[in-house]
Formats: structure tokens, sequence, C-alpha cells
């Protein structure tokens, strides 16, 4: 159902001339990596006590998010630590994944 | 048939020969739900790999059957155990039950220790002598202390648990230290003898000794704490040290290897233990945390190597020795993930997604991880270690520029913050676990 995404950030990863290991290939990819986001954002990615919810924000907000992490220009706690192993595709895959939240 | 041949294979000969099974349905896998009876998959472990990976089954393939084999009916999290030793914590709170597991899941929970596992027929036999046949396995089985005999502390056997607590698989040892702790006196000599890597949760002797400096302070505050460490350095060991000086002054001495840390003889009816050049310390409480491997049932059933862990390919944590069998977890060898709670959740969904994809005769994923690791060394200032992980045809690779832990420098909000987020932590994989 989410092929449609994959297709796409595998032509961005092509277009950029990136290894398609740096990026998130397919939904599948995606998926994974979101997985791991419920380690802290918890089940459902739905957050817990003092750690926010990844549910119900725009693709361009959590576009943002992370690459203000990443590049620094908005201070957090480990969120700067992960956004940094994020190669831009990953974002872009991870912004639309976590978007589509049902 | 191919699956047979699935031995250290890599990414690209996995996506041929899923192509291949697709392509010859006649001898392809057994597909998870077609009108005749659905695939099986057993999971062995019902800790953070296990638990996890067995949800995350019935989550992707709700028609798959899942059986998940564990003997208890509920599950103790090591991780926050060292907050029971500190008093923060009672062991009800870091205690929970599998009942969401079977009621809302429907996943079956055969409460047996599995004994032997069988690559060639896929099936486990349960100690009760009962077989069960698998299409895929996962093998999420923790860790063993390693006996005197293998590789472990001379003098530390099981018997010595008693005496000398290694409370580093949660329970009654960890309620058995806590009330060592208590009765000791002030001014009384609390030992933790750290092993040597690699071994379960990297940071957890050191948050443990903070804690129970925290208790020390607060109860005993004529206490002395010395840590016996079998390495050279330790995980977040600038991070840690800083908040020892910092809230327990000289109440804690950490010993190196170099400077003769490493303990290898324990006298349990006196509570000495003897490192590797003859000192002699006697404690008054003592915490060993021996050497580790892979537990029994991994071992003696073909999935460890001669190091005592099961080596794996990275992209579905299959194992590289016995085909159709996923390892997963402390057990696994997954370098340079750590062997986290964190990581083996993140494992569990990993293989139960390489599973359903194996069976499914569907491409493999190329996953990508974040572990991260909180510590509490003191009322409302906690540290972290991260990293982001991705598997890769050489293995499995941290994300060079990622990670890392928490800044030296960082201001007493950012520790308090941190503390907050540990906690957070524990509520969410613990829900994304067992709800």
């Amino acid at each position: 159902m989410r092929r449609g995404l994959s297709a796409a950030v595998l032509a961005a990863a092509f277009v950029v001339g990136l290894p398609t290991l740096a990026a998130a290939d397919t939904a599948a990819d995606t998926a994974i990596l979101a997985g791991t986001c419920a380690g802290c954002h918890g089940a459902e990615l739905g957050g817990s006590g003092a750690i926010p919810t990844l549910r119900g924000h725009s693709a361009d907000y959590i576009r943002f998010t992370l690459k203000s992490f990443k590049n620094g220009e908005r201070q957090a706690t480990v969120m700067n630590r992960l956004a940094a192993g994020y190669s831009d595709e990953e974002i872009e895959a991870l912004a639309v994944y976590l978007s589509q939240l049902q | 048939m191919t699956r047979k041949s699935q031995v250290a294979v890599t990414r690209r000969r996995f996506t041929q020969l899923a192509a291949a099974a697709a392509a010859t349905p006649l001898i392809a896998a057994p597909g998870i739900a077609r009108g005749q009876a659905a695939a099986h998959v057993v999971v062995i472990g019902g800790g953070f790999g296990g638990a996890t990976a067995a949800k995350y089954l019935k989550k992707g393939a709700p028609d798959l059957r899942v059986t998940l084999v564990e003997p208890n009916d509920s599950f103790i999290t090591c991780p926050y155990s060292n907050l029971v030793l500190g008093g923060w914590r009672d062991l009800e709170s870091i205690t929970h039950r599998y009942d969401k597991l079977r009621d809302r899941w429907g996943i079956e929970h055969v409460r047996e220790e599995a004994t032997a596992i069988d690559a060639a027929a896929r099936s486990v036999t349960l100690a009760g002598g009962d077989t069960l046949t698998y299409d895929r396995l996962i093998v999420s089985p923790g860790i063993d202390l390693r006996p005197p005999e293998d590789g472990g502390i001379a003098g530390y056997d099981e018997a010595a648990y008693e005496a000398m607590p290694h409370a580093w698989k949660p329970g009654a040892q960890t309620l058995l230290l806590r009330s060592q702790l208590e009765a000791m006196d002030d001014g009384g000599l609390f030992v933790l003898a750290a092993p040597p890597n690699p071994f379960r949760c990297p940071p957890g002797p050191y948050e443990r000794v903070s804690m129970i400096a925290d208790y020390f302070k607060k109860n005993k505050p004529n206490a002395k704490i010395l840590v016996l460490d079998a390495k050279e350095r330790f995980s977040k060991q600038g991070l840690f040290q800083q908040g020892w000086d910092l809230f327990y002054g000289d109440m804690i001495e950490w010993v190196s290897l170099a400077d003769d840390g490493k303990v290898i003889e324990v006298d349990p009816a006196t509570r000495t233990l003897i490192t590797d050049f003859g000192m002699e310390h006697q404690a008054d409480v003592a915490n060993v945390v021996p050497p580790q491997y892979a537990k029994a049932v991994a071992r003696n059933n073909g999935l460890a190597d001669a190091s005592g862990w099961c080596p794996v390919d990275g992209q579905t944590f299959e194992s590289t020795l016995l085909p159709g069998i996923h390892v997963i977890g402390d057990a696994s060898i997954a370098s340079p993930m750590p062997k986290s709670g964190f990581a083996a959740n993140s494992q569990g969904k990993t293989a139960a997604a390489a599973a359903i994809a194996l069976l499914e005769g569907q491409e493999l994923a190329n996953p990508a991880w974040v572990n991260t690791c909180y510590s509490h060394v003191a009322p409302d200032y906690a540290i972290s270690v991260a990293g982001v992980y991705k598997a890769t045809d050489a293995g499995i690779i941290s994300i060079e520029g990622s990670g890392g832990v928490s800044p030296m420098d960082a201001n007493a909000a950012d520790r308090k913050l941190e503390s907050v987020y540990a906690d957070g932590w524990y509520d969410s994989i613990t829900a994304d676990m067992f709800s």
C-alpha cells in the first residue's frame, strides 16, 4: 500500500547518485527504522510520559524537526545523536511514513 | 530444497532465493495462510527479543500461528532492576505479565523450557518431552553465567549465588542482594565484580553502583563501594565518574584491569574476592557479575560458535550456522549493536518481519536501527548512550558521525530531562512488548 512512496524514495536515491544502501529503499525498510522509534516513543508510537507522540504530525513538521535535530539547529538530548545517523532519504521516508499513521 | 542451503547467505543471495521460491510454488515454503494449515513460527524465550518478536509476528501476519515457549507467567526486566536495588522501585513495578500476548494477540504460550532444537526436522523438544514443529524458529534465550569450569570465576558456582548474589537475572536474586544491602552495617564494604566484554547490559554494573551509592548516601553514609573490573574501560565511563564525584564524593573506588581489578576466584564462606595478582578483598556484601555466554539451549544445539555467542546474518538475524532459525537479543553476535533490551526489541521486530517475508516469498528489508540506553546516576540525574546501525553485506555497521554519549558539560536541566526520558523509555518499551 505504500509502494508508491518506496518507488519515489528509491528514485530519489538514484537521482542524487547515492548507493541504495544508504537510503531507506522500501516500505519494509522504513517500517523497521520507524519500529525502532517505538523503543522510546512507545507502542504505536503514541508517546509515553515526557516522551512525545510521533502520531498526528504532518510530514513537513517531522521532516523539519528531524533535519533541525540532524544539523544541530534544534538542541535535544538524544535526538541530535540519532538524527545524525539518518540520511536525507531516510528522513524523507520517515516523514511520509509517520505522517500516514492511522 | 533451497531453504537448507541458506547458510551465511548474503543479502543478494537471499533475494535470489526468495525469487526462486516464488517462481517454483511446488517446493516453496509454506505460505502463511492459503486455505490450508497456517504456517507456524515458534519463539523460544519471552524477554525483550522474544516477546517483541511474538507480538510483531501476529501484528504483521495475523493468520500466522505463533507459539511462545517461555516457562514463566511474567517477565521481570533487567533494566530498572538496579532501581529496585537502590530502593527507588519495587519488583512488582518491573514485572510484566504475558496475558495480552495470549488474549489480545492470540499467541499460544507454552509454559515449558525448550531443551533441544532439530534444525533438519524443524522441531523443538520441550523439557516435558513434547515436541513442537515449526516452519521458522526465533530463538531469544538470553544468557547463562559461565560456571567455574567453563570460563567463569573459580568458586563462583550456583551454590555461591546465595552468599554472593549476581542479580544479573532479575527476581529472587535482586531481592536477595537488596536484603543483604539493607542488613549491612553503616561503614561496611560493598564490592561489585564487573565482567569482561561482551556481557548483558554494558552500562548496567555502573548504574547499579550509582543506585547503591544513593541508597548508602541516604542510609549508611560511612559505607564504601569497591568496583573490581575485568576491563580497562567501561560504557559512559567519563559521565559515570563525573556523576560519582558530584554526588557520592569518595564513596566509590573503581579498579581497572591494569590495576589488578580482575576477580579470578571467590570464597563464598568469607565473601572474599581474589584478583589476578593475588589481592584478597573481603566484602560485607559482594555482588559478582561473572563472564557470560549465550544460554544453554542455543549453545547445546549448534547455534553458538567457539565464543559461546550466536553468529547471525544482520539483515534477518538468521543463524549463519543453522538454517531456518533466527537468533536475537543478548545471545546473538550483533556488535556494534549492544546487548541491550532496546536492541533486542529492535531485533525482535526485524526477525519477525524477515520470518514473514521468507514465509511469503517476499523481498527482505534492508534494516537500520537505533539504540538508546539510559542510566540513572542520582535522583533527577541520568545519562545516555545512543547509536544508529545498519545491516550491510559486510555485517552490521555503526553509522559514522551518529550516536555517542550525553555531553560531559550538559546542565542540570538536561540531566534531569534524561532521567524523565529514561522513565518514559521504560514505560514505552514495555508497553510496546506487552500491550
